[in-house]
């Protein structure tokens, strides 16, 4: 049996922004943009389904740090096949950059305990930083394989995976525990199963209950299952590395771009134009 | 001590590229900061790279030669860093935004507790005011970097922790040589005095190293496409006029996250950086993140249905409807008046 802790992230939907995305000041309008489950997370979540297909006594416990909304994905999660959701929210998380999130993250791992193997996405799409798993592996002193795109065996508490480098590919072993990061070559999730969508629909956080008193009622009576959430606190974390204090990097100053704006000439589809334009750029030696 | 510091990428007998653009961008930061350039080499039979090192304006170079640390593996090579690290000192260490610098990167942070900033645009020496804590600083390296969808830039800074780390992608720094016969004092490290056994635990079964079919760095024309290409099948009309003019196609992330073309296509901060003669933008709508990979082209032509498309402001022409007319008349009108 092996037990796995998938990481994941509740991301806004940087790849279909908007006109209406950005506000009037100049800050960014998160309302605006739909939160979903980070692509590369879904391909780490397959990667340790795929062992639990093998293993089927596997314990997959999907872990993600963020708002109370972020339960979200963690149902979506279960949905698919994992077998526990742990939700990580305070106040005190805010403002982290990568390093205070990795080390608030390698607390939760301790708190739940033995793993064999983490699994993440290489990056997520709202910061494209792939920094939170390596620095993860770090905190948690265990070695990692970044750019995961195929388990190709798992024996014995020996891995062997194949890795989707910019110039090539390469197959490396080691033994657990490891963390992995899934790049989004790896295969796509699976879906939601049915049966599991209404075993787990209505599996809530605590702070999802106290904010829906009416349907108190209805989700005791079902006993459903309670997902998992952790504070700062219960997981033992030191408040000094968390949070924008414990950020060693800082945002100086965000601003819009403006463009240098070129006087630019416009031309229609009009045959004359087009052809006035080749003869122009073939003159100037542009092209030809 | 608190020098400038950049981990260079050894591969296949040689460094990388994006090494020498970064040994090129430390050299004129240690200069502004009045302190030394440093350059990192691991890997094995590094024999003679020296020389080509030190035309960078390298003042100090670490070499460690070690079958251990060849080809690259995190734990081995984060080793030797930190440990060097933590007795030199350096105020900033810098490494290309690659597999390997991005695999790297975060582990020595975390190990020195210290910022890193990925896939930074722009670095710049400057001062910053910490008004809640009432401290002012001076000297710091501003990593500048799109955020968030590329819809904003940001200025990152690492006040209190050192060193402040950089990752940067191939192309977005000029390689400029400083004279062909500086010699840096060479200093060989040893990696015994690293490494642990189980920093050894991940071992390498297979590799394949592929040569990129695309050459869009060196291109001197080149036709970028973007979502408003609108499939695959449309992207071979890019292909055809790139086949005509000889040029090179590349596309926007939004292009090759629909599938229409290959990652190893993509322009912008999380791509290549090119700087061409000529770039034809095909329906690309101009996020920052894309414009940060094109804007020192020399001139740009923008196809678009939208007249008020972003990229248009950066353009020399702006041809405004559909691409499938367009191109098909841009090829018949260069064939019939090229000689």
């Amino acid at each position: 049996m092996y037990k796995i802790i998938v990481l994941a992230k509740q991301v806004p939907d940087t790849r279909n922004v908007g006109k209406d995305a950005m506000k009037a000041d100049g800050t960014v309008n998160r309302a605006a943009l739909p939160a979903i489950f980070n692509p590369e997370d879904l391909n780490a979540l397959e990667l340790a389904l795929e062992i639990k297909d093998q293993y089927p006594d596997t314990k997959i416990t999907l872990l993600t740090m963020g708002p109370v909304r972020a339960a979200e994905i963690l149902r979506e999660g279960m949905y698919r096949g994992a077998d526990a959701g742990v939700l990580l929210t305070d106040k005190a998380f805010a403002g982290s950059d990568t390093l205070a999130t990795s080390y608030a993250l390698s607390c939760a791992i301790r708190k739940i305990g033995e793993a064999d193997l983490i699994l993440a996405g290489r990056q997520a799409i709202d910061g494209d930083t792939a920094q939170v798993g390596p620095q993860v592996a770090d905190k948690l002193g265990i070695p990692q394989i970044t750019y995961a795109e195929e388990i190709i065996s798992l024996h014995d508490r020996t891995i062997q995976v194949k890795r989707r480098l910019e110039r090539g590919v390469e197959v490396v072993e080691c033994t657990l525990p490891v963390l992995i990061t899934a790049h989004s070559t790896a295969p796509e999730c699976r879906p939601r199963n049915a049966k599991r969508l209404m075993r787990f629909k209505r599996a809530t956080t605590l702070s999802e209950r106290h904010t829906t008193a009416e349907d108190y009622l209805a989700v005791h009576n079902d006993q459903a299952v309670l997902i998992t959430e952790w504070c700062a606190k219960d997981v033992n974390s030191d408040l000094v590395q968390l949070g924008l204090g414990g950020s060693p990097t800082k945002v100086r100053q965000v601003e819009n771009i403006v463009f240098q704006a070129k006087e630019s000439k416009v031309i229609s589809t009009d045959d004359g134009e087009i052809e006035s334009l080749m003869q122009e750029l073939i003159s100037q030696h542009t092209i030809g | 001590m608190n020098n400038v510091c950049v981990y260079c990428e050894f591969e296949e007998g040689r460094i990388q590229e994006v090494s020498y653009e970064l040994l090129t961008k430390g050299r004129s930061l240690a200069n502004q900061l009045n302190c030394k350039l440093e350059a990192l080499v691991l890997g094995e039979g590094l024999n003679g790279l020296e020389k080509e090192v030190s035309r960078y304006g390298v003042d100090i170079l670490y070499m460690a030669d070690d079958k251990r640390l060849y080809p690259y593996t995190t734990l081995p090579h984060t080793a030797v860093a930190v440990g060097l690290f933590k007795q030199t000192h350096p105020q900033i260490v810098l490494m290309g935004a690659t597999s390997i610098g991005r695999d790297l990167g975060p582990r020595i942070s975390s190990s020195l507790t210290s910022g890193l900033t990925a896939d930074c645009t722009n670095l710049e020496i400057g001062e910053y005011e910490d008004k809640k804590a009432g401290k002012k600083y001076e000297n710091l390296l501003y990593q500048i970097r799109p955020a968030f969808g590329g819809n904003i830039v940001a200025t990152i800074v690492n006040p209190d922790n050192r060193p402040q780390m950089a990752t940067v992608r191939e192309g977005v720094m000029k390689k400029e040589t400083i004279s062909d016969t500086h010699k840096a004092e060479l200093i060989y490290l040893d990696a015994g005095q690293y490494l642990r056994d189980e920093d050894l635990v991940v071992k390498i079964i297979e590799r394949h190293m592929e040569t990129s079919k695309v050459n869009l760095k060196n291109s001197s024309i080149i036709i970028a496409g973007g979502y408003g290409v609108g499939s695959k099948e449309n992207f071979n009309l890019l292909y055809e006029l790139a086949h005509t003019l000889g040029a090179e196609v590349g596309a926007s992330r939004a292009a090759v996250d629909a599938g229409f073309t290959d990652k190893e296509r993509q322009i912008g901060q999380t791509g290549i950086t090119v700087r061409p003669k000529l770039y034809i933008a095909c329906g690309i709508s101009g996020q920052i993140q894309h414009i940060a990979g094109m804007q020192d082209s020399a001139m740009v032509i923008s196809i678009n249905n939208d007249a008020n498309a972003p990229i248009n402001k950066l353009a020399d022409y702006v041809i405004q409807g559909n691409l499938e007319t367009i191109i098909p008349k841009m090829i018949r009108y260069y064939k019939k008046n090229i000689k």
